[in-house]
């Protein structure tokens, strides 16, 4: 893990127990101003516990947390004013409309009223629902919601803004309005921290990434150097030839770090670069017949599949 | 946890409890309560108006009778209250923390930056105010409408006796507002928690009148041949009637709106020599006699309030 200059959000050996059940295992995590970080994992592995021991929304078992330097057990309130919460499935007062819903919470987070109304008309701007503003939240849909959340993250002028499975049950459209919103938050310079189980939007997002098992953090860094790591290349081709031994063939081949065969005499090769034209001539060179071959980035999804494979979710869920 | 807490527990607190009693002021569920108890109090002061004016006579205290006045088959306006308020309270406090939770709004709220402390308060105190606002306006229609009808103003010492008596209406209203927000914070589902407050006001209202008795003779036997034990019966009897809220409450109004009333419990002719039979009492001993029911029904809220506060406190906002 390399060092972060300044993190804003430092948290050592954090656990928290739930009776028997230890949901969160000494983690250790630090995120520094203005990144974009994903907490990945299954269901159950500590993600939102993790989430909720940052806003201090819960007491950690043991362990130190540090939000923008304060601890938020002491100093709840400053954090809790410095931080903006999305939290999984979002709820509002159905029968207020949007505008009212962002009032009551500014007016808690102390903003006064002539300032409060203004940045929510920004903020309701900015998240395209505008022209609903006065309707009530029970006639939103599920990704109109999620937008709401994200302005009541904007009306705060947060600094951090932590989500937690922000687009968990949209649409694929929504879901794509809602990254595009997450990337505007981002550019802005705030600090995001995100979980879900979307690993090609996390990849496409994120700066970089904590994998999450049972409560600890498996893996923790860029989503390049991870699929480096786990995987042990970014690139996959997939090859197929006959007439050959594809492992005999590309042994010693630089940037290769693995050759896999898979079915009907097709072979998946996982390498650092793009290694395409060296197979190639490998292959040719040793009378073989080469008939495709492809190439794609390895993606987070392998990454996460490769690294929980053998995991039993029952027991991590 | 050591050290102190930075901040006021109290910061936000007016926000949640104005927006907690303007969405009482709006929600269906009250208006039909509200409306049900408007019905009724103008029914029995109606029927109470009639009974006077067929009877009238010379009485000091003519105009406290609209309230205590009972004409078949109404109930006085009294009792329509000691019954109907715990329904008010029991409507507005149900669902104030199961509600958040089913909501989903619990960890939004809670993400801004107030202290758990300040939603539970501000939540009893937004039911408070809407049962002071309706209790007063309530209070406010009666005296009209008994102005109206029967064409006399009332007294000063009337006036002073009716608002020592809606105040011991506040804090009984306010003791089943606990009840309904403690259950509220221990039971996880809103229906469970309406019904589970439904059933203590039915237990107190209807079987607990009948459990007392059968309950004291078993814990204190009355031996014909000792006449103390009847007594000691009668004691434990009352002893255990007024662990009910609506007990205290009647007692309470009944001193008050009754400046005859001499005691609340068991009187011997020894103790009412020189007495004058049916003569009122001051204001100032009437208090003296309620007393000790106002400080037991605020006991009571306390233990409840703090009950809802502490098991809220200690739950994970994660439901």
């Amino acid at each position: 893990m390399s060092a972060i200059e300044a993190p804003v959000i430092e948290a050592t050996g954090l656990t928290k127990r739930y009776g028997r059940f230890t949901a969160v295992d000494g983690i250790d995590l630090a995120i520094g101003k203005g990144e974009v970080f994903g907490l990945l994992g299954p269901n159950g592995s500590g993600k939102t516990t993790t989430i909720l021991l940052l806003l201090g929304l819960t007491e950690p078992s043991a362990g130190e947390i540090r939000v923008l330097g304060l601890d938020p057990l002491r100093k709840p309130l400053s954090v809790k004013r410095r931080v903006g919460y999305l939290p999984d499935q979002i709820g509002f007062y159905d029968h207020l409309s949007a505008v009212e819903n962002l009032a009551y919470t500014a007016r808690l987070a102390g903003l006064a009223s002539p300032e409060a109304g203004k940045r929510i008309a920004e903020a309701l701007e900015r998240v395209r629902l505008s022209d609903v503003r006065d309707r009530r939240v029970s006639t939103y849909s599920r990704g109109m919601r999620q937008r709401l959340g994200l302005a009541e993250v904007l009306v705060k002028g947060s600094e951090i803004a932590i989500l937690d499975e922000p687009t968990s049950g949209l649409d694929p459209q929504s879901t794509q309005e809602l990254l595009d919103l997450i990337r505007e938050l981002a550019a802005d310079g705030v600090t995001i921290v995100l979980s879900s189980h979307l690993l090609s939007m996390m990849q496409s997002l994120c700066d970089r990434v904590a994998l999450f098992r049972r409560g600890r953090i498996g893996l923790i860094g860029k989503v390049a150097d991870l699929t480096a790591d786990v995987l042990g290349g970014t690139h996959v081709v997939e090859v197929e030839a006959s007439g050959v031994d594809l492992p005999a063939v590309l042994a010693g081949a630089p940037h290769v770090s693995a050759v896999t065969p898979l079915k009907g005499g097709r072979w998946r090769v996982d390498a650092d670069a793009d290694v395409r034209a060296d197979i190639a001539r490998r292959v040719v060179n040793a009378s073989g017949a080469l008939s495709e071959m492809t190439i794609r980035q390895s993606s987070l999804d392998e990454v996460y599949v490769r690294f929980f494979e053998g995991e039993d979710h029952d027991r991590a869920a | 946890m050591t050290g102190r807490r930075e901040g006021s527990p109290f910061s936000g607190l007016s926000t949640v409890a104005l927006k907690e009693a303007a969405d009482h002021m709006n929600s269906a569920r009250i208006h039909l309560v509200m409306l049900l108890v408007l019905l009724t109090a103008i029914g029995s002061v109606y029927a109470a108006i009639g009974q006077i004016k067929a009877t009238i006579g010379e009485d000091q205290f003519l105009f406290l009778r609209l309230f205590t006045t009972a004409q078949e088959p109404l109930p006085s306006f009294v009792s329509f209250l000691g019954f109907l308020i715990p329904l008010v309270a029991i409507a507005l406090g149900f669902d104030a923390i199961n509600g958040e939770y089913s909501r989903r709004t619990l960890s939004r709220v809670l993400s801004q930056p107030i202290y758990r402390d300040a939603l539970l308060t501000g939540k009893f105190l937004g039911g408070l105010i809407v049962i002071a606002i309706c209790l007063l306006t309530l209070w406010l229609l009666v005296t009209g409408l008994g102005i109206v009808l029967l064409g006399l103003p009332p007294s000063g010492e009337e006036i002073a006796r009716e608002l020592a008596f809606l105040f011991a209406s506040f804090v009984y209203a306010g003791v089943w507002l606990a009840v309904a927000m403690a259950f509220s914070t221990l039971v996880k589902s809103p229906a469970t928690s309406a019904l589970c407050a439904l059933t203590l006001w039915l237990v107190f209202t209807v079987f607990w009148p009948m459990l007392a008795p059968l309950v004291a003779g078993a814990i204190a036997p009355v031996d014909l041949l000792d006449p103390m034990t009847a007594v000691h019966q009668i004691a434990v009897q009352q002893g255990l009637s007024r662990i009910s809220p609506n007990v205290l409450y009647g007692e309470a109004t009944l001193a008050l709106l009754n400046p005859a009333t001499r005691s609340l419990g068991l009187l011997f002719p020894s103790q009412l020599s020189g007495a004058l039979m049916g003569a009122p009492l001051p204001l100032s001993a009437s208090l003296g006699l309620v007393w000790p029911q106002i400080a037991g029904m605020i006991a009571a809220l306390i233990v409840l309030f703090t009950i809802a506060y502490v098991s809220f406190q200690r739950q994970e906002i994660r439901a």
